[in-house]
């Protein structure tokens, strides 16, 4: 084996005593730091098209309240699958891990089909959209939202496929690994929360 | 950490100079592709320096080129000039300069100056070059598709670019590139310059240049997503008609716009210039940071002021969020926002005059030497004196309400990015060469590349401000050809023109050089070949894979020349004793 970039780098897997993280939890928090401000970018829009609207429907009236709950508690539940998945690895039990961190892709699986669903349903009632301002940025949100949960199930899906392998050769990167999955997943739960009273309830 | 640097295997040629992950060469392949791209759209304003100088007469011998749906008969037509214009500001400046002076100097110089071996993240590192090379290409790519390239502005607004042909829907898609590049970009420098800092390296320590490079990382992190925001809206207003920026009752030629309404145009403008203007320090700030470089090494004394150019670095990065709509004091958003913005674009440039007042205040005492970097940096200095001054009267809306739109921003702005920035480019070209290469450029080539340069360059952008004043739209095709009231102004079209030719002309000597340089240059005896005291001087010229040969320490300030005391005029940073 040569020497790889990887090996020469210092702080890959422990932390540096002065800023207490190891590089690629400085890494995570930064990338999240710039999706707060795309989103934030995109809650502000929300925002200003909401105030110079003549006419703007309450979420209730048009989206399906009960289903938006269910997709709640789904993204709630594989969040807190994630972090169980990683304290697992911290116990060292990869059998453990790999249910917990199954359900939660299995999870995010499911709330990709509810969200199939409801779009269906808005399509049928030709509700697309450029009906109006609200089905636009309900379109917009909910979409990239998805979007950043496929992102999440790629990475997610890699590190119980290939990526395992790690945990025989360097148990503490491969669990490093999963609190930065983890640390992702948490905000794209986040943005739920969020995208979820904003666009259903007010 | 230390003992692997020399192992490593020779990797394959595909893997070392096209998909590699070495810093070095990342940083070496954003240069060329920088420079290429600030030529091709140097290339695109000759173009529109013809129709401006001479409107509606044939452009000789390449006017043919380009097709009668762009120039029939060689006489440009009025929808490539907007073309031409969109293209040139989205190329210089997204594709030109920020991935010459942020990411090629800064892979490149800023792991060599903390004492790191290669960025914290390579992969990343790699990812983030192809997605610009990819943006690039689309943004090349989209000048052939029917109706042509993007003609609404660089800036794109609405509701003109909602409507606009194909080529603005390829300009979001390459922006979304080129943004999604500069924020991996960005993590990984600031990721870098807090993680693997050499031991010792702690924040007073750290050269101007990785203070500026870090500032800007957090600006590019933090300004360019609400524009990725505001590219996805305005992508679904043109791909699923939506109506995020596309108002109420809008008409186009004559006919109603058949969408729901109910937008605002103010909106996009917001989003723009939320990126807009931290991107002009993104364009500024690793560009104070080479001149600073570049001064303190050729005064042979400490930098004057070093701590508080470091605090106004910051300063500018926090109030570069909340100047914005000194932008927009013609959008009728009101007078106490226009209040407080000028007051914050007031306040902002003192910071600015803080960085420029200590580089000058430099100079005073130093045994200055004279060389062809050193010359461009000194160059840098008044030029971008002149920028940041004509600057203050746009900052004021009461000022700005006449010069808005005018040539007088033209010539403000480039006063600001082409003999600021693009000089503080070629200083570090000439600079940091011997180290990227182990040779040095020509001198002679040099001065000749530099004073046609400086020369023209004030030929090109004083004559502007001029025209400026007297109410010139900087918007028009015909160059103001049918202003009744300005004809003495409008002949400064013909010396515009004329010397922004000698301008390309002298770019020549540069291109020239480079190449000679190369392969025949001067090879340099030592590793450390200006006398200088950061660490990037420290490693071998060129560095090898892992930079350097053991991991350096560091005992001292990053400019301390002349010290009292010691034997030599200057004191290396890896230097344990005077």
């Amino acid at each position: 084996m040569s020497a790889t970039a990887d090996e020469i780098i210092p702080y890959t897997v422990k932390p540096r005593p002065d800023t207490g993280l190891f590089n690629a939890k400085m890494g995570i928090w930064l990338f999240l730091s710039s999706e707060v401000m795309l989103f934030g970018a995109l809650f502000s829009t929300y925002i200003i098209l909401r105030i110079g609207a003549e006419h703007w429907p309450r979420g209730a009236t048009i989206l399906n309240v009960p289903i938006g709950t269910l997709n709640t508690i789904v993204l709630i539940t594989s969040s807190v699958t994630m972090v169980l998945a990683w304290a697992a690895l911290r116990q060292n039990s990869l059998k453990k891990f790999r249910i917990l961190l199954g359900s939660t892709i299995l999870c995010a699986f499911i709330f990709l089909f509810i969200k199939t669903f409801e779009y269906g349903a808005k399509f049928e009632h030709g509700l697309f959209p450029k009906y109006s301002t609200y089905m636009a940025i309900y379109f917009t949100l909910t979409g990239l939202h998805a979007l950043h949960v496929i992102g999440g199930i790629i990475v997610n899906s890699y590190l119980l496929g290939p990526g395992t392998k790690m945990w025989y050769s360097d148990p503490e990167r491969f669990t490093n690994r999963i609190e930065i999955a983890g640390v992702y997943w948490h905000f794209v739960d986040l943005v739920w929360i969020f995208l979820f009273p904003v666009l259903y309830l007010l | 950490m230390s003992h692997a640097h020399s192992h490593f295997d020779e990797l394959p040629f595909w893997r070392k100079y096209i998909f590699s992950t070495d810093h070095k060469i990342i940083g070496i392949q954003y240069g060329l592709t920088g420079l290429f791209f600030l030529l091709f759209g140097f290339c695109l304003m000759m173009l529109m320096r013809w129709q401006l100088a001479y409107p509606g007469q044939p452009l000789p011998i390449i006017g043919h080129l380009f097709g009668e749906e762009r120039m029939p008969g060689g006489v440009m037509l009025p929808e490539f000039y907007n073309q031409l214009g969109a293209m040139h500001g989205t190329i210089m400046v997204f594709l030109g300069i920020v991935p010459l002076v942020f990411a090629a100097f800064g892979n490149y110089v800023v792991p060599l100056q903390i004492g790191a071996p290669d960025m914290a993240f390579p992969k990343i590192n790699m990812t983030s070059y192809w997605l610009y090379y990819i943006g690039g290409i689309i943004m090349l790519v989209s000048f052939f598709v029917p109706g042509g390239a993007a003609a609404a502005g660089w800036t794109s607004y609405t509701p003109l670019a909602d409507i606009a042909t194909m080529g603005q829907t390829l300009w979001i898609i390459g922006m979304v590139f080129i943004i999604n590049s500069s924020l991996l970009g960005a993590i990984n420098f600031i990721a870098t310059i807090f993680q693997l800092r050499a031991p010792g390296m702690n924040f007073m320590r750290l050269p101007f240049f990785v203070w500026s490079e870090l500032i800007t990382a957090f600006l590019l992190l933090l300004a360019f997503p609400p524009l990725e925001a505001a590219a996805v809206l305005q992508f679904m207003d043109r791909i699923a008609k939506t109506s995020f920026f596309l108002p109420s009752g809008l008409v186009v030629s004559g006919q109603p716009l058949s969408v729901s309404g109910g937008g605002s145009v103010l909106l996009w403008q917001h989003l723009f210039w939320f990126l807009g203007h931290p991107e002009v320090y993104v364009l500024i700030l690793p560009a104070f940071g080479i001149i600073a470089e570049i001064i303190a090494n050729n005064i042979r004394k400490p930098l004057w002021g070093y701590k508080s150019m470091v605090y106004s670095v910051i300063t500018i990065g926090f109030l570069s969020f909340i100047v914005w709509a000194h932008h927009m004091f013609l959008t009728g958003m009101g007078t106490a926002i226009s209040a407080f913005f000028q007051a914050t674009t007031m306040i902002i440039s003192i910071p600015s005059v803080i960085i420029l007042t200590a580089l000058f205040l430099s100079l005073w005492g130093g045994s200055i030497r004279i060389n062809v970097p050193m010359l461009f940096a000194l160059a840098f200095l008044p030029m971008f004196g002149i920028g940041g001054l004509t600057g203050l009267p746009l900052g004021l809306s009461v000022s700005d309400i006449p010069l808005h739109d005018t040539y007088y921003v033209i010539g403000h702005f480039h006063y600001i990015v082409a003999p600021g920035t693009i000089f503080a480019l070629f200083a570090g070209i000439y600079y940091w060469f011997p180290k990227i290469t182990g040779r040095q450029m020509n001198e002679f080539l040099g001065k000749i590349h530099f004073w046609p340069s400086l020369v023209c360059m004030n030929f090109i952008f004083f004559p502007m401000m001029i025209q400026g004043l007297a109410g010139v739209s900087r918007r028009l095709y015909d160059g103001g050809a049918s202003y009744t009231f300005a004809p003495k102004i409008l002949e400064l079209n013909v010396l515009i023109s004329f010397a922004a030719w000698i301008l390309a002309l002298a770019q020549i000597s540069f291109i020239i050089n480079f190449f000679w340089s190369l392969f025949r240059g001067k090879k340099v005896q030592t590793d450390n070949p200006w006398e200088a005291t950061t660490l990037e001087w420290a490693a071998p010229s060129p560095p090898p894979h892992g930079n350097f040969e053991v991991v350096p320490h560091v005992y001292r300030g990053p400019y301390e020349y002349s010290v009292p005391g010691a034997t030599k005029d200057f004191t290396p940073q890896y230097q344990e004793t005077i």
